[in-house]
């Protein structure tokens, strides 16, 4: 596309500045968008992308800036406000009511006047969208019990449905396999050639490279520069991400040490159908990690959980130096130096309405290291204070707020923080760079390679190969409940792949 | 045997009346999201409002009844206030209402002097022609108003609820706030309506057993009813047809007490009196051993709050 060519833009905004009870998330950001292209906003996890479409979305008043579609200046107080300028935005998280089928989740949304009238006049519409842009969906089951990828589809037809030709996507990639990914993004390319003006909010460069006509890029809540991505070498365009580069890790020096944890013969089963984990073993030597690859879904939160004492196997062994563990309970397994950092930061591994202190501090208290039977609050908060800086947690404004305002990368640092305070023997990790930026992904794994080289054993089970491969010392491959193969390193890359589609 | 039984079934309706209210009053709150445990006390006022009216402006059937729903919906309106606006945890203010409403009905009845003051019933309204039905016209055609309405009440409920927008937009309150917050669906209005019409059908609930069933308003009469309408909606799995069958079910169960009783069968009274809520037990145990709670508004008993950092 040629950008020399002066062209109205759908959308502009212009020096938005927006703070949260005085913490500025936006300075002075400006972006534009235009009909048939797709602008990519680029951006580290925390450097305002969402919010810079939030505010384009009426989600949030901006404190300064102006907003123009279609040429004209507009002021949006809320999302219906943006619906009726013609501005769609989908949320990472879907706004979709689960017990609802496609049908009646857009009828809800485009408040419509008349149940019964409305509901045929839905279907017909949403039907015709759906089979014109190759979005297969099926309209009358309940949204809850669709895939991931077809309740992100019911979102955009939702907002294609209310007329929208302003579309935002926000991270629309980061929760669906590559394959879906890759179809979303040619149905999205199909958009863009219908007319529609789309904005690509992402975190992913390859996805910015290949599916982008043009790319804003953002860092610290600013704009930093839009250009056409062709235009630019990946070297460059992380350099305009991070605003510095990300020092590539080096190989390890340390050899693994006595064997820590063997499992034998784990099983699990579900009350009815097959085994979820069935008759898994693995040996974990001190000093090393493990990483256990396979596509998601094939045993690997099971044995996540099995190991890390959330849930009791049926069968099978877990021996730590020689005690078996496996019907221990979690307290038990963690006073024996167990850590775990679950995939799930905010439901598992975090309580969301209790502020960064307490979040850090309860890893100790059960320890006592805190006082015993009335907790030393002074030394809760110096030891959160001090794991803060040294994990390098950003956006702790106070100790006191609540963990749930952290950003995805920075809250996985908390937990980190707070499952390394007790120098751990054991360490269980289950997607631990999932959803973060490269900066995050680096401190994340830097970590992790730190409690190897201690003399921690530890366990990585992910679902993304690129970790796997990055941190694991050996890798075995995990299909149907089983370990289907284990490879030394160095590890070869086509061979684990070929053993993660392998179900023989 | 046949006399027992057709005495039997001919009064079910009449005790089955008041759980169907209630609990399609409960059904309604609480598809909005709000957990209401303040159902013995709607239906409290409900009596005593209805008892006041029927004393003060004569017994015209209609009146006390509108009176009951009326009051319980005032009152609803504190309960609101405590949930809505102030977000208190629910079980607490509902628990708090029904021990408020407890207070204030006794209070009420004994300033003015309407405890255990008879009130005129209101008359049974046989249908002509159909209540002439052997056995059928008794069961069926001889019944009171609100007998008669409480199949297009259900049904009602249920288009309301499965065949319009509003009722669209009340459940995706009740299952997803935040999705129906963002379709532009006012969270606090719709739980607002639904908490006053909910109250307004539990205060006619507790209106009918004073003015039509009792006939006299005694401090704590209704005896515990509030209480197992709420297990019946669990139960139904918040569907008001199921509702409806299920209030049948127990309707039959509390109408076989006197008719036990009266036959001379050798069972302890308080046994008998016991009869209804061993069968809310049975029936929560059988629930829960189901796989219970199925049905249940997700977001049942969370107060709404916008996810954001304005």
């Amino acid at each position: 596309m040629d950008l020399q060519t002066p062209m109205t833009e759908a959308l502009t905004l212009t020096g938005i500045d927006k703070a949260f009870a005085g913490f500025p998330a936006l300075r002075a950001a400006s972006f534009g968008v235009r009909r048939r292209e797709v602008h990519a906003l680029l951006g580290e996890n925390g450097a305002g992308k969402t919010t810079l479409m939030n505010v384009a979305a009426g989600l949030y008043r901006p404190d300064r800036g102006e907003l123009r579609v279609f040429g004209e200046p507009v002021v949006l107080d809320g999302p219906r406000a943006a619906r009726k300028r013609l501005i769609g935005m989908v949320h990472q998280h879907f706004k979709l009511v689960p017990t609802f089928t496609a049908t009646e989740n857009i009828m809800l949304a485009l408040e419509v006047q008349n149940f019964a009238a409305g509901r045929l006049e839905i279907r017909r519409r949403v039907g015709q969208l759906a089979e014109d842009l190759g979005f297969p969906v099926p309209l009358d089951r309940p949204v809850g019990t669709l895939s991931i990828a077809e309740q992100q589809r019911v979102e955009i037809l939702k907002a294609l449905a209310a007329g929208s030709e302003i579309l935002i996507l926000d991270e629309p990639t980061a929760v669906l396999t590559d394959e879906e990914g890759a179809r979303l993004l040619a149905n999205i390319r199909r958009l863009a050639e219908r007319g529609t003006a789309v904005v690509l909010v992402t975190h992913k460069l390859r996805d910015v490279i290949a599916h982008a006509d043009r790319v804003t890029v953002m860092r610290g809540g600013a704009t930093v520069t839009t250009a056409d991505p062709r235009a630019l070498s990946l070297d460059l365009l992380t350099a305009l991400v991070v605003g510095e580069v990300v020092a590539t890790p080096t190989a390890r020096q340390t050899t693994p040490g006595a064997e820590l944890l063997v499992a034998r013969g784990l099983s699990v089963s579900a009350a009815d159908g097959p085994p979820l984990l069935d008759d898994v073993g693995f040996t974990l030597r001190a000093g090393e990690i493990l990483g256990i690859a396979g596509v998601g879904g094939n045993g690997q939160t099971e044995l996540v959980d099995v190991v890390s004492g959330v849930r009791r196997a049926d069968r099978g062994s877990l021996r730590l130096a020689g005690e078996d563990l496996a019907a221990a309970p979690v307290a038990t397994r963690r006073a024996r130096g167990f850590a775990v950092v679950p995939a799930d930061r905010k439901t598992q591994a975090m309580a969301g309405d209790l502020s960064v202190s307490d979040n850090y501090a309860v890893g100790g208290v059960l320890r006592t290291a805190f006082g015993g039977a009335a907790l030393d609050h002074g030394a809760m908060r110096r030891a959160a204070g001090e794991a803060v800086a040294a994990f390098d947690v950003q956006g702790v404004h106070r100790l006191g707020q609540k963990a749930s305002l952290l950003s995805g990368g920075n809250a996985q640092k908390l937990v980190l923080a707070r499952e390394f305070s007790a120098d751990p023997k054991v360490v269980v990790v289950h997607s631990p760079s999932r959803g973060l930026d490269m900066r995050a992904m680096a401190a994340v794994h830097a970590r992790l390679r730190e409690a190897r080289d201690r003399g921690a054993a530890v366990l990585l089970v992910s679902e993304d190969l690129d970790e796997i491969l990055a941190l694991s010392d050996r890798v075995a491959v995990m299909s149907r409940g089983r370990i289907t193969a284990e490879f030394p390193a160095p590890v070869d890359r086509q061979a684990v792949g070929r053993a993660m589609v392998d179900h023989g | 045997m046949s006399d027992f039984l057709i005495n039997w079934l001919a009064m079910v309706p009449v005790f089955a009346a008041p759980f169907a209210l209630a609990a399609l009053g409960l059904l309604v709150t609480e598809r909005s999201g709000v957990l209401c445990l303040a159902a013995e006390g709607y239906m409290l006022i409900g009596a005593i409002a209805a008892v006041g009216a029927s004393l003060t402006f004569g017994g015209y059937p209609l009146l006390p009844l509108a009176a009951g729903a009326v009051a319980a919906a005032v009152v609803s309106l504190l309960f609101a206030l405590l949930v809505l606006v102030f977000r208190v945890e629910q079980v607490i203010a509902g628990l708090a209402l029904v021990f408020f409403c407890l207070g204030l009905s006794s209070l009420i009845g004994s300033t003015f002097g309407w405890t255990s003051r008879t009130v005129s019933g209101n008359p049974q309204w046989p249908i002509p022609g159909l209540s002439e039905i052997p056995v059928l016209g008794r069961l069926l055609f001889s019944q009171d108003l609100i007998v008669y309405l409480l199949v297009p009440l259900t049904a009602l409920v249920a288009y309301l609820l499965n065949g319009t927008m509003t009722g669209l937009r009340l459940k995706a309150v009740g299952d997803s706030p935040d999705a129906a917050d963002a379709a532009g669906v006012s969270i606090l209005g719709t739980r607002l309506a639904a908490i006053l019409a909910g109250a307004a059908l539990m205060g006619l609930a507790g209106a009918y057993l004073s003015v039509v069933v009792a006939k006299i308003w005694v401090d704590g009469m209704t005896g515990g009813r509030g209480w197992i309408a709420i297990a019946l909606v669990i139960f139904s799995g918040w569907r008001p047809w199921r509702a409806l069958g299920a209030a049948l079910l127990f309707g039959s169960i509390e109408a076989l007490v006197p008719r036990v009783a009266a036959s001379g069968f050798a069972i302890p009274q308080y046994f008998l009196f016991m009869l209804p809520y061993l069968a809310t037990l049975g029936v929560m145990v059988w629930t829960a051993w189901r796989g219970g709670g199925g049905g249940a508004p997700r977001a049942l008993g969370r107060p709404f709050l916008r996810e954001d950092r304005h």
